[in-house]
């Protein structure tokens, strides 16, 4: 690497309780802009955890408490001038079951522009050219130019998956959270999340946990291994499945636990 | 011993199936019941009096020495009531139904909840009795209206009991939206009342017309508090503060005052038929709108 990266996402610091149980313990990253990066490890590691910090979206239960401090393209998201709704607006997430809302394909593509718009309506035109732009990029627009005002919640898995993270793009996000966005679809739809992915990759910075050290290893450029709330090792993904420099990422790989 | 031990298990079985499925049914049996028994001795006076008079008539008369038995003024006496009643209920119950299930915190909640059921609780005299003793001046003197025993009043006393039921059947049917949903839409940068009104609401909505409905079911069917406060006056009203007449008040008013088997007795058996149609419409009305929406 010639020049230094540009950082997505940097914590430091950070420790994360839930009521008395410490979840997260001292997690210090520096995820680069434009690139996927994985987090694997087992089970209650803490990755889903950490991931959610980044949209404040754990601080819906009023029982979590956070230390340490996250930046975001510089900014950290726990000043108290950080408003909580440009920061999800700027950090999208894309969850394990496909979640679109309960309503027509085109609103839920158009839901983010219409929350954000302080005030005035965002026109239609603008509204129909959001719409075809993002399911052009999420490689749904041919399927579904027919039918925009379907029930989002009829569509096929894979599909309602590709809604989600398409929803997220009017509102030109500069990270992507994807928490195991995967795991509920078969391998055909795996396999076009994940075309996605590098489609959406060097535009984005996309964090995703996985549980599949396969997908980890075949769709991410570089590798987050956690342990029981701390970060073991973060690497080129190549470098970390190929020469893990601790033993526990090394087990790990190897399928010893987990 | 094995077989005699499943053979016992058996019968107990059977026969707990029977009992459940009795139970299953008995529903149906006192629907039918109550409806036969009260139509028996209404039916009679369906030879004696001219159906459309009944139905559109607004002369009530059962005492005269030439009756009419018009019931037209209290079936538009039960509607406004109604009416009014729930324009002041729909929002204040769905509004506190969102509050408890979305706002506030938990120790908010279980004690709102509390109170809410201890509203649902109190007997529908003491209603009444609110009505005429407090209710009444506070008409009076606030709006300036002569009488305060009125529709007005009564309306106020319905939408304070439909309430508790829109409460508790609205915030089950929003605690009964995937909080994935919500996830998605505060992930998305959605206010909570974003969330609420663009989400909540859209996938809640058979269930909040649930509680709607069953709000006006409580309202339409309600006696002793509308009997007490609204004046009891037969007449169409004109204004919101006129006195007025209800189809349960009136069988309530005079049921007692009547001889077994005469006409007047008959009619209002014949009330009770009418009421029992009105409410089995609304029922009805409610489930073909709620298939309705879910098959769109």
């Amino acid at each position: 690497m010639s020049d230094a990266p540009v950082h997505g996402l940097t914590t430091r610091g950070l420790n994360l309780w839930y009521g008395t149980f410490q979840a997260l313990l001292d997690v210090n990253l520096e995820i680069p802009h434009g690139r996927i990066t994985s987090m694997i490890g087992p089970s209650g590691c803490g990755k889903t955890t950490l991931l959610r910090c980044f949209n404040r979206v754990n601080e819906r239960y009023g029982y979590v408490k956070t230390t340490g401090e996250i930046r975001i393209l510089g900014k950290n998201i726990y000043d108290p001038d950080v408003s909580l709704i440009e920061l999800r607006k700027s950090v999208g997430m894309v969850f394990q079951r496909p979640n679109p809302l309960p309503l027509s394909v085109y609103e839920n593509v158009v839901f983010g522009l219409r929350i954000h718009e302080p005030g005035g309506r965002p026109g239609r035109g603008e509204l129909d050219a959001a719409v075809e732009k993002a399911l052009g990029e999420v490689g749904l627009w041919k399927d579904l130019k027919d039918r925009l005002q379907v029930r989002a919640t009829t569509l096929q898995l894979e599909q309602q998956q590709k809604l989600c993270i398409a929803r997220l793009l009017p509102l030109k996000p500069e990270v992507i959270l994807m928490d195991e966005p995967c795991s509920a679809l078969d391998v055909g739809g795996t396999r076009a999340i994940e075309d996605l992915m590098f489609e959406l990759r060097g535009r984005y910075t996309i964090l995703i946990v996985t549980h599949n050290m396969s997908q980890a290893r075949r769709a991410s450029d570089e590798c987050v291994f956690m342990l029981l709330g701390r970060v073991i090792e973060h690497r080129r993904t190549e470098d970390l499945f190929l020469t893990p420099s601790d033993p526990r990422t090394a087990e790990y790989i190897e399928g010893r636990y987990g | 011993m094995a077989e005699r031990r499943n053979g016992m298990e058996m019968v107990a079985e059977k026969a707990i199936e029977l009992l459940i499925r009795i139970c299953g049914i008995s529903a149906i049996v006192f629907v039918f019941g109550i409806f036969f028994f009260v139509f028996r001795e209404g039916a009679p006076a369906l030879a004696k009096i001219d159906l459309g008079e009944f139905l559109t008539g607004g002369k009530w008369i059962p005492t005269s020495h030439q009756p009419r038995y018009g019931v037209g003024a209290l079936i538009v006496g039960t509607l406004s009531v109604t009416a009014v009643a729930m324009a002041i209920a729909v929002p204040f119950g769905l509004g506190a139904a969102v509050f408890v299930s979305e706002f506030c915190g938990r120790r908010t909640r279980e004690t709102l909840k509390i109170v809410i059921e201890l509203l649902a609780a109190i007997p529908s005299v003491v209603w009444g009795f609110i009505g005429l003793s407090v209710m009444s001046p506070l008409l009076i003197h606030g709006f300036h209206v002569p009488v305060g025993v009125n529709l007005f009043n009564g309306a106020i006393l319905l939408a304070l009991m439909s309430v508790p039921i829109m409460v508790s059947i609205g915030e089950d049917a929003l605690k009964a939206v995937p909080d994935s949903y919500r996830e998605a839409a505060l992930a998305l940068g959605a206010t909570r009342w974003q969330t609420v009104w663009r989400v909540l609401v859209p996938a809640a909505r058979n269930g909040l017309l649930a509680a709607v409905l069953l709000g006006v079911g409580r309202a339409i069917g309600e006696t002793m508090a509308v009997l007490m406060a609204t004046g009891h006056s037969i007449r169409i009203p004109e204004t919101l503060f006129d006195p007025v007449c209800t189809l349960t008040a009136t069988i309530a008013a005079e049921l007692g005052e009547t001889s077994k088997g005469s006409t007047h007795y008959q009619v209002l058996f014949l009330i009770g038929v009418l009421l029992f149609s009105i409410t089995f419409v609304v029922n009805l009305a409610a489930d073909l709108v709620v298939k309705g929406i879910r098959k769109r």
